[in-house]
């Protein structure tokens, strides 16, 4: 509708319509068109919508009218105070972050040339239902090490801090072995040119250090505590504290020697279990097995358990937003004049500066799209949380929307208080989505 | 501005060095390029072990995770798939969820089309306070409507049918169709319409045989995200069906006992995240032009 003809031509054209005697035929054409939409939205949103308002000042099972009773209960109930306030976490963080995280993406990605693979490969969850990549998180998050992909990276990085220890499983086979912090502690002391046998029970073969060969008992020696660290134990009997025949020595095991509580030397075996403290002063010495080498393999974390599965549901559901948010950042980034930057960066701005005083200011409008989408999203959030979480955890990780299916439509047919949740939730969308159709007025 | 990685790619080195060295070199030059490169990966790694999960047999799956196949590639097999692909189950929910999307992709479509044409371009009086009223529906959750429909679903006798799902769908893409479509409609030449009504064509002429093919563009942005919207849906089908399933919900009702499942709803999992993955890659233009024109929902 751009020139003065076309609006003359238009005024003309009304004028004729006016005067036509056809014109309530014309008014029946239009509302023929819009009829099919005014139906479905009749019956699907806007009956729904006052009927679901209507309900929920009444009893779960609709015969009485309760005032406010179920709105107490949005705020007297542990699980659906849980819900809201897991639900404000979500509000709190995730918008942010998903603007944050896009914001950097965009601007990263318009420095290299594969820009589109990468975007390609951050956007392609989005296109996937929220359910399935929550499956998919789900197997990332499962806390054995052996089959949960993020616990398996997290055992690589410990195992390379700290070396898990030769024997994770063993007990003494005598009594007169003791525990002693982590570690083992032969009660009796003892003295120089004695041996001391160190038996360990309760390995199974396949926790037999590597390299062990027949154990030996050590002769002892003038001035020095000689022992040994075996594996106690023979099939079909054998006498504990001895050391026989068939029975492994055990390499790798860190023995200390301690005088006065302190410890003096310490030591590690060979392959056939054998140890020796040599030039050792008369007196009295303990002998025991150190912490590390019971020290217990990483058994890995449990994203899955009640109380880290809200961070580990927001983990997934940020994975597939991000991409939402660094497209249409780039989209607007893309829309700022070159000379804009250009010239703040003759004038000696450094990359940093430029960021922060020209390319974020002029992207605000955008970002705060970006914020208000993720917000209202947000507070509808279902299916990532119910296919992230399992049954048993989430009352803990409950938000509105599924704390709504639970009450209302899993089990018990709460629908007094699951209409004050669905309430609940379109009273706290309403302001949020104002301010983004407005935006879309101005679009228009 | 900075050299681009294709200069640097193409830069011959003077030595001869190995393809594995020459990549290091050149990431170490630009920590952009390396780091976006690792961010890159992270961002596939989940779906791909999800692939490579749903490749391996339940017993080899018990050992180890998915990266095993990196030392035993032979231990990859079809037979999770040859399963789920011989499983009823499964295959009456794809088909389930296509009817689904398919219809409550079509359906909006055309109900909004007709409506857009009205708002755009018959006159009418109230016209435009009954546009700001359709686009004021897009701020109703459908959380609110649950409750109501479920009810209603269940005494005019549509509880848990492929129909109710779709009419559902349906009047809950309307407002943003209605919306995106106006917009785009308002935007033909005032001159082809007004043209083709002096020619005394009918207005249902000029909607099928103008407007139509003219928004053509629009609509596939529309389709596409409709299309996406409906197959991915869970908590609609969840609610109003019981055993009208969907592949979501078919996968849903399995994860009770997810870790001994697994060689079903692994498969099962990919298979349903394939399609819109293949829609989103045939047609990624659109699907951005759609997300940029705003994204509401």
């Amino acid at each position: 509708m751009s020139g003065k003809s076309v609006a003359v031509k238009s005024s003309a054209y009304r004028a004729l319509v006016a005067a036509e005697p056809g014109l309530w035929r014309r008014y029946a054409l239009a509302f023929g068109f819009l009829l099919p939409a005014l139906f479905l939205l009749g019956i699907w949103i806007v009956y729904p919508t006052v009927r679901t308002i209507v309900r929920s000042f009444f009893s779960d099972s609709g015969g009485r009218f309760v005032w406010f009773d179920n709105y107490k209960q949005l705020f007297t109930s542990d699980i659906l105070r849980t819900a809201i306030k897991n639900n404000a976490i979500w509000v709190a963080v995730v918008p942010a972050l998903v603007t944050a995280i896009g914001l950097i993406f965009a601007v990263l990605t318009e420095r290299v040339s594969w820009s589109l693979a990468f975007k390609t490969a951050v956007f392609m969850p989005l296109a996937v239902s929220a359910f399935a990549a929550g499956i998919t998180w789900r197997l990332v998050y499962l806390k054995d090490p052996d089959q949960g992909a993020l616990n398996a990276g997290i055992r690589v990085a410990k195992d390379a801090v700290s070396v898990p220890g030769v024997l994770s499983e063993a007990s003494p086979s005598t009594p007169a072995l003791s525990r002693n912090g982590g570690g083992l502690m032969l009660r009796p002391s003892s003295r120089p040119g004695q041996v001391v046998r160190l038996g360990l029970t309760g390995i199974p073969p396949e926790g037999v250090p590597r390299g062990a060969v027949q154990a030996v008992t050590p002769v002892p020696k003038p001035g020095a505590i000689d022992g040994v660290v075996w594996r106690d134990f023979k099939p079909g009997g054998g006498q504990p504290g001895q050391v026989e025949q068939g029975e492994l020595g055990l390499p790798g095991v860190t023995v200390q020697l301690e005088q006065n509580g302190k410890r003096v030397a310490s030591s590690t075996t060979e392959s056939d279990g054998r140890f020796a403290f040599a030039d050792l002063k008369p007196g009295s010495y303990r002998v025991g097995i150190g912490a590390k080498t019971f020290a217990q393999p990483f058994a890995g974390i449990s994203w899955l358990g009640a109380s880290l599965i809200t961070p580990a549901v927001i983990i997934a559901y940020i994975w597939i937003w991000a991409g939402f948010a660094m497209v249409v950042i780039a989209a607007g980034l893309s829309a700022i004049p070159r000379d804009v930057l250009e010239a703040a960066r003759t004038d000696g701005g450094t990359e940093w500066q430029v960021f922060r005083r020209v390319t974020v200011p002029l992207l605000a409008p955008v970002l705060s799209v970006v914020f208000i989408t993720m917000v209202i999203n947000v507070l509808k959030v279902f299916d990532i949380v119910i296919a992230v979480a399992p049954e048993s955890v989430q009352s803990n990780s409950n938000v509105l929307a599924l704390a709504l299916w639970r009450t209302a439509f899993s089990g018990s047919a709460q629908f007094g208080v699951g209409s004050a949740i669905a309430v609940f939730i379109f009273v706290l969308v309403i302001p949020i989505l104002l301010l983004n159709i407005r935006r879309f007025k101005r679009d228009a | 501005m900075m050299a681009t990685a294709a200069e640097v790619l193409t830069h011959k080195p003077a030595l001869a060095e190995p393809r594995s060295r020459k990549i290091v070199r050149v990431l170490a030059k630009s920590p952009v390029q390396f780091a976006l490169l690792v961010l890159g990966l992270l961002w596939l790694l989940p779906t791909f072990g999800l692939l490579i999960t749903s490749l391996l047999s339940p017993v080899d799956f018990q050992v180890k995770g998915w990266w095993q196949v990196f030392s035993a590639p032979h231990k990859l097999t079809w037979s999770n798939y040859d399963a789920i692909f011989h499983n009823s189950t499964i295959l009456h929910s794809l088909l389930t969820t296509g009817e689904i999307a398919i219809g409550a992709t079509l359906l909006p479509i055309f109900v909004a089309a007709l409506a857009a044409y009205a708002f755009a371009w018959l006159e009418f009086p109230g016209r435009d306070w009954l546009f700001i009223l359709v686009i004021a529906l897009l701020v109703v959750p459908l959380q609110m409507a649950l409750i109501p429909i479920f009810s209603l679903y269940n005494t005019i006798g549509i509880y848990d049918t492929v129909i109710g799902l779709i009419l559902f769908h349906t009047a809950f893409g309307l407002p943003f169709a209605v919306f995106f479509l106006r917009n785009f409609f308002i935007g033909i030449p005032r001159d082809l319409i007004e043209a083709a009504r002096i020619d005394g064509a009918s207005e249902i002429y000029i909607f099928v045989r103008v407007i139509l093919p003219l928004g053509l563009p629009a609509i596939a942005s529309l389709g596409i995200f409709q299309f996406l919207w409906t197959w991915n849906d869970l908590l609609v089908a969840l609610t109003l069906a019981r055993s009208t399933q969907p592949i979501t919900v078919a996968i849903f009702s399995q994860l009770r006992t997810f870790g001994s499942n697994i060689e079903i709803i692994a498969p099962a999992t990919f298979v349903s995240l394939i399609i819109p993955l293949a829609v989103f890659f045939a047609f990624q233009r659109y699907f951005v032009q759609g997300l940029l024109a705003g994204s509401i929902k």
